[in-house]
């Protein structure tokens, strides 16, 4: 509500300074008899850009902060015992004073000093809310008085003003590169703390994967398993049933839609696989589990095999549906590409059209067709939805499509969803996965990009 | 010729006839995969927007509902209605006495008439003491019996006797389907029958709101500086292979990133469509990026050598001609990121947007989930009444889809200019 308010105040102080920039412009022109260097509303901004930038600064630091400097004024205020308890458990007492100061009740046994905090935290939240709300208004009143005070006739205000959108495109543009700094730093420092309980070693060579820890110290089989070899060969298991399935299909597909089809047959064509690619993966999970699924098996039973309710092949199955689109809309620009002057030599010697598209063709084509599949393939890998609802937590060392086999997705959400906590290696365990699933899809797609450029320069 | 090169000829023919099967056949694969995953999905969920009443007499007894004649809504709002609702079952078939068949009738009638009749005496608590004949929402598996989506027998949840109770309450016109406008208006339940997906519809859009605030603007602005300012160094070079590394790394390392950074380092409030529409702003940001460069560059040179020409500065010639020019594609673009943002869940399922949440969301910052994580968490139930209602609402996550693509391909269409 506050942040609203404050934002809503901020506004109006930004409209009023480009009033007042642009009105203290006009005024002076009129006095002096001199021309404006720029059009009347660029004096406008440049006061906008004095008053608003030092105020977003001001908020965007208190946002920053605010949590963490609050945090430790409330530690501060706590008894030296509470303070000396361990990291876990002094998160567990500071959550708990946050929910009182929100307004609930607590259960802890430290009753009497969670509720001092509480009512500590809260007076701090307020004084804090008001040093803002000063310290931005403030903030922002000084840069418009010293923004209109700049103001003459000769001020050069478009080119300031256009230097400072310049610099805000520039800091838009390095969006991209500063999340993904963020995704590497964060896998990196959480998977750090993951390696130093658990040897890299045994994650990345052991067979045998069971996360689950225990709740006591003194419980049997406390320590948990963390050989993620079995997630691996899921992952891998997965992703190739999916490639058999899609890369022959979507090839198919587009060197049909290239070749043969009609223009009505394309007009039809297109939309299908473009609606296959819009589905939500979601729903395709769903479709997995519930028809799928039992149809395989249905199918296996009548042929005498014993097939698992969740095995690798069912989702491998829709995964490789849900990956057609991909590699035929890739794999169509591709053979789009191939200059006409080559399918004319073909067709000149006398070759049919099946002969043209496999042997000059394809072969032609073969670069980028290769980068589509890798490109798909590493969509496979980390496609999530789809196996988190077809494939299950069994994690299975097998290569037989006909089992239950899990996957690097699958555990990803499944070590970090509804947990509350997030120091044990059963959590941070999700990150490491995730970093060897980035560092995998990364490596492929640098390759295949790499492939495509080459491929590119070859016939421009 | 001679025979050999004819026999030649033949085979060849015979191959090229075999190559166009196997395309006709690829693309029938396809075409019946979406298909047969349209069925499935229609087929299960259709009857979703409907819902099967039973007409029973109720006596709201006060002994039951307000002992003290109160009518205090807290009161009200915790009483035994269950009580209410068996009396009233039982009323109207007096011969079950047994203690199995009480079960089975109270079977009839599922916890959604209970709030029903809460919600009725607590909007008009002048029912008190009154008898009054109530359409009651019937159990989900009663439901499923009478839309036809289960048969008697086949592991159907009904027994023989509640087969016949129904039969004895459809002779006297006692059975009935309404719209089900519950399916709408409400949110998560642990019941089938009072589901609804407004809940998960009101998280969507406030996540695409935030998504689209954030995502757009920056996409823009990073477009319109790489295409038309950035010099070629190798700061240009790293961004922009770094924009075509982001959009193929996988969606839940970013909500990886959203859990880490977001809701960890930032302490943003988990579950919240604020996490969720950041996460999914610098998902779809990539592909922003690249349609709008896409859609700057198809602007024509003449169109700037013009604006500058009469002197406008740069950034005059972008802001007054060139980006109001490429704007329809950018949208374009933007909407079909949107798109794609809508049908994402896997990111927010890491940052606890999979929350069972009753209420509807009020604000960007309250928990909530969106549509696709609500059908997820729907298809987790085995229950044949969560299958209908994960189906329904799969229809309508793929009804707002599809109004979102058309409209931009509408968009495309409309102000599409070739130069």
């Amino acid at each position: 509500m506050s942040s609203s308010l404050l934002f809503a105040a901020l506004l109006i102080l930004t409209a009023t300074s480009f009033y007042m920039g642009r009105s203290a412009a006009v005024a002076q022109r009129a006095a002096t008899g001199q021309p404006l260097h720029s059009l009347p509303g660029y004096y406008g901004w440049y006061v906008v850009c004095w008053c608003g930038i030092p105020a977003a600064f001001v908020v965007v630091a208190w946002l920053a902060f605010e949590t963490t400097i609050v945090q430790a004024l409330v530690v501060r205020s706590l008894p030296q015992a509470i303070r000396d308890l361990p990291a876990d458990q002094l998160g567990l007492i500071i959550s708990d004073i946050r929910n009182v100061a929100g307004g609930l009740a607590t259960t802890s046994a430290n009753r009497a000093d969670v509720m001092a905090a509480a009512a500590h935290l809260r007076w701090i939240q307020t004084v804090a809310t008001a040093a803002l709300w000063v310290c931005v208004l403030a903030a922002g009143i000084a840069g418009l008085l010293i923004g209109r005070r700049h103001i003459v006739p000769s001020l050069r205000a478009r080119n300031d003003v256009e230097q400072v959108v310049r610099i805000i495109l520039i800091i838009a543009s390095t969006i991209a590169v500063v999340t993904t700094v963020g995704i590497v730093l964060s896998l990196l420092f959480e998977s750090m703390s993951f390696f130093a309980r658990v040897s890299p070693i045994e994650f990345l060579f052991g067979t045998q994967w069971s996360p689950m820890m225990a709740i006591r110290e003194d419980q049997v089989g406390s320590s948990g398993h963390f050989g993620a070899v079995p997630l691996f060969t899921g992952t891998l298991l997965i992703a190739v049933i999916a490639m058999i399935v899609a890369v022959p299909i979507g090839l198919m597909t587009a060197v049909y839609m290239t070749e043969y089809a009609h223009k009505q047959v394309r007009a039809i064509g297109k939309p299908i696989l473009e609606i296959l690619a819009g589905v939500p993966t979601v729903v395709y999970g769903f479709f997995a589990a519930l028809t799928v699924a039992p149809a395989i098996r249905a199918a296996g039973e009548m042929i005498g095999l014993q097939i698992a309710a969740q095995s690798a092949l069912a989702a491998g199955i829709v995964m490789g549906i849900m990956i057609i689109p991909f590699v035929s809309s890739l794999s169509d620009d591709v053979i789009n590409a191939v200059p006409q002057s080559m399918r004319d030599g073909s067709y000149a010697l006398g070759g049919t059209k099946a002969e043209t598209a496999v042997r000059v063709l394809l072969p032609a084509a073969l670069p980028g067709i290769v980068a589509s599949v890798i490109l798909a393939f590493s969509k496979a890998l980390g496609e999530t939805m789809i196996v988190v609802m077809a494939a299950g937590l069994a994690a299975n060392l097998t290569l037989n499509p006909l089992d239950a086999v899990t996957t690097v997705t699958v555990y990803i959400s499944a070590l970090l969803t509804g947990e509350a906590e997030f120091d044990s290696p059963k959590t941070l365990a999700s990150f490491a996965l995730g970093l060897v699933l980035f560092v995998v899809t990364l490596a492929l797609n640098i390759v295949a990009l790499q492939i495509v450029k080459a491929y590119r320069e070859q016939y421009e | 010729m001679t025979p050999e090169a004819i026999r030649r000829l033949k085979r060849r023919y015979a191959a090229e006839r075999r190559f166009k099967a196997y395309g006709i056949a690829a693309m029938t694969f396809a075409a019946a995969a979406l298909l047969l995953l349209l069925v499935t999905v229609v087929g299960n969920g259709y009857t979703a927007f409907w819902q099967t009443q039973l007409r029973i007499e109720v006596f709201f007894d006060p002994d039951a509902i307000a002992p003290a004649g109160t009518t205090d809504r807290r009161r009200l709002m915790g009483a035994d209605y269950r009580t209410v609702l068996l009396d009233a079952v039982s009323a109207r078939f007096p011969e079950v006495r047994d203690r199995d068949g009480l079960r089975q009738l109270e079977g009839l009638v599922g916890s959604g008439a209970e709030v029903q009749l809460r919600d009725m005496v607590v909007a008009d608590p002048g029912l008190i003491g009154q008898r009054r004949q109530v359409w009651l929402l019937a159990h989900s598996d009663i439901d499923m019996l009478i839309k036809g989506q289960t048969r008697l027998g086949d592991g159907a949840r009904v027994t023989e006797r509640q087969a016949g109770w129904l039969t004895a309450l459809a002779r006297g016109g006692d059975v009935d389907q309404f719209f089900n406008t519950r399916f709408f208006t409400g949110a998560d339940s642990r019941d089938p029958e009072l589901v609804g997906i407004l809940g998960g519809v009101v998280g969507t859009t406030f996540t695409l709101l935030i998504c689209l605030l954030l995502a757009f603007p920056l996409g823009v602005m990073a477009a319109v500086y790489l295409e038309e300012y950035a010099p070629k160094n190798r700061l240009t070079d790293i961004i922009e292979v770094n924009i075509n590394n982001l959009a193929a790394v996988p969606s839940i390392v970013f909500g990886l990133l959203g859990l880490s950074v977001f809701i960890n380092f930032f302490g943003m409030p988990r579950s919240a469509p604020l996490v969720g529409g950041s996460v999914l702003a610098l998902m779809s940001l990539p592909t922003i990026i690249i349609a709008a460069r896409a859609a700057l560059r198809a602007v024509p040179p003449s169109i700037r050598e013009g604006a500058l020409g009469v002197g406008a500065s740069k950034m005059q010639m972008i802001g007054h001609h060139v980006l109001p020019l490429a704007m329809p594609g950018i949208l374009t673009g933007t909407i079909i990121a949107m798109a794609h943002a809508l049908g994402e869940t896997a990111p927010l399922l890491m940052i606890g947007m999979v929350a069972f949440i009753t209420d509807i969301p009020t604000d960007p910052l309250s928990a909530s989930t969106v549509l696709p994580v609500q059908i997820f968490m729907w298809a987790d139930h085995p229950e044949r009444g969560f299958v209908e209602k994960t189906s329904a609402g799969i229809i309508v996550l793929l009804v707002f889809m599809l109004v979102m693509n058309a409209s931009a391909v509408w968009l495309r269409r409309k102000f599409e200019r070739r130069w």
